[in-house]
């Protein structure tokens, strides 16, 4: 993302608003700046900010008098009054910042609008995660702090050693170079994200030894980790899942509850199938 | 996609709290197709869930490729900034819906979830649906409606550089905009104009509420906890 200086009159209303932190008004031009490095192109500057398209010599004459007198003015924080913010065309590797961490661009690998799969969301349908079994959903960088793949990398890579199985229809495994050893693309590794999801399936009784395992890799990285755990329930609707979790002391007041009201109506091959 | 899926509170505390205040406001209901499993007349079945839901009196519908009832818009004019037209609007999330996405319900009490998803079974629209909501809350939501939980996914909380992460009443604010959309310095902001006066907690959580992408932002529990937040502080 950029901000177009003729057209920026350094309202300061985009700065708080970036997820990242990464625009700031650069006192040596007198317009917000964008931190290319740390921009993750999620568009929520651009997208989320409402839009005046004022001239901008005219806002700038007018907040310049309003500052002279000492008029304090408290416009809408949300508004972009010149319409200055600007994105610009994204070339690979910095392409996949937008795929990560835009959630209104599709990932081609899924072509669900996120940063994952489905997940057990659809498992009433797509059967994805069986009775006996565990997926997870290790997410990176949310929520705030953003990942480099470099750290993503050093995750999937020791989750590989201890055999675990990365669901293939998922962005990151898509873009692993030998996903049977965790290793991603090295041309994406210093790219930064908003988000990126690590989906792995393992058996139950696995739980445990995956969840400490990924406890300790949290402590080598240099972002937030947060985790989700799924299984399918019996027929009277209970689960196991829990009993293991709240035994190795998680937390597990929140989460996900799939209703089974979905069916398949259609023949065809699925998300996941 | 697990933009619902880690919304903070204070059971996830990263130094545990002894007696966590129970989350009563914060309940989704959400629908989703399977490509070329249950995808036909799609439009028309998210179209059919919203309007079960709004009957119900959500907080907020959304569809996660437009927006929630409250959104940016391109075509602001300066009257904007003294008077400005802040009033959800149900009807374009639902007229929106062109086709695969996430459709969602937000409320902000048990009672009303309970009775739309007894109404989401009796319609029967063959997709899939979840409650993202505290575990219990949701398995008694099962039990009443006379359903039988499919599969669950639960939430353990953040690991990592979590020194990284806001203050907690802020990450209660910005991780109810899963996606990441609402970002922690503007939730911040907001509150600070509150504290401030210079803008009621109503106004304060409808700016934030537009840049969610997807709807699922609890404009009511992010009301409370600004006016809480607030008045502790103050």
């Amino acid at each position: 993302m950029k901000i177009d200086p003729h057209k920026c009159v350094a309202c300061g209303n985009c700065v708080p608003v970036c997820p990242m932190g990464a625009i700031h008004i650069d006192p040596n031009i007198g317009r917000a700046t964008v931190n290319q490095d740390e921009c993750v192109e999620c568009f929520a500057c651009y997208r989320g900010m409402s839009k005046e398209h004022l001239n901008p010599a005219m806002v700038r004459t007018i907040r310049g008098v309003a500052k002279f007198f000492r008029f304090r003015f408290d416009p809408e924080p949300d508004i972009c009054p010149t319409d200055a913010i600007v994105p610009q065309e994204l070339t690979w590797p910095r392409i996949v910042r937008r795929a990560f961490s835009d959630p209104q661009v599709p990932h081609e690998s899924t072509g669900i609008h996120g940063r994952g799969t489905a997940e057990v969301k659809t498992n009433d349908v797509t059967d994805r995660v069986k009775e006996g079994e565990a997926g997870f959903v290790v997410e990176f960088g949310r929520p705030g702090v953003g990942a480099r793949f470099r750290d993503i990398e050093r995750v999937t890579a020791a989750l590989a050693e201890i055999g675990v199985q990365f669901e293939q229809n998922n962005p990151v495994t898509s873009l692993m170079r030998d996903s049977s050893r965790g290793l991603i693309r090295e041309d994406i590794l210093n790219e930064k994200i908003l988000s990126a999801i690590v989906e792995i399936k393992a058996r139950l009784e696995q739980v445990p030894a995956v969840l400490q395992r990924i406890r300790e890799l949290a402590r080598e990285v240099e972002t937030v980790i947060s985790i989700g755990v799924s299984t399918r329930c019996d027929m009277e609707g209970n689960d196991s899942l829990r009993e293991i979790l709240e035994r190795e002391g998680y937390a597990t007041y929140r989460g996900k509850t799939n209703l089974g009201l979905g069916r398949v109506t259609q023949r065809g091959l699925g998300i996941g199938n | 996609m697990t933009n619902t899926l880690h919304r903070y509170s204070e059971h996830y505390a990263f130094e545990p709290a002894p007696n966590p205040e129970p989350v009563r406001d914060d309940y989704i209901v959400f629908a989703m197709a399977t490509r070329d499993l249950n995808d036909e007349n799609l439009v028309e079945k998210y179209r059919c869930f919203l309007r079960l839901a709004l009957k119900h009196d959500p907080v907020n519908i959304g569809d996660a490729t437009k927006g929630g009832m409250l959104r940016p818009r391109q075509d602001m004019n300066p009257t904007a900034h003294w008077k400005r037209n802040q009033h959800p609007d149900p009807e374009q999330v639902i007229a929106g819906i062109e086709g695969h996405t996430t459709v969602a319900a937000v409320f902000d009490n048990y009672e009303a979830m309970r009775a739309f998803v007894e109404e989401v079974k009796a319609a029967d629209l063959g997709i899939s649906v979840n409650i993202s909501a505290p575990m219990d809350e949701a398995k008694r939501c099962c039990r009443d409606a006379g359903i039988a939980r499919h599969s669950v996914e639960y939430s353990l909380g953040f690991r990592g550089r979590v020194d990284k992460l806001p203050d907690a009443t802020t990450l209660e604010l910005s991780s109810m905009c899963g996606h990441g959309m609402v970002s922690a310095n503007f939730a911040k902001k907001m509150m600070e104009w509150v504290k401030e006066n210079r803008r009621s907690p109503e106004e304060a959580v409808r700016y934030m509420a537009r840049f969610c992408i997807c709807g699922v932002f609890n404009t009511g529990r992010a009301e409370r906890i600004i006016k809480q937040a607030c008045t502790l502080k103050s």
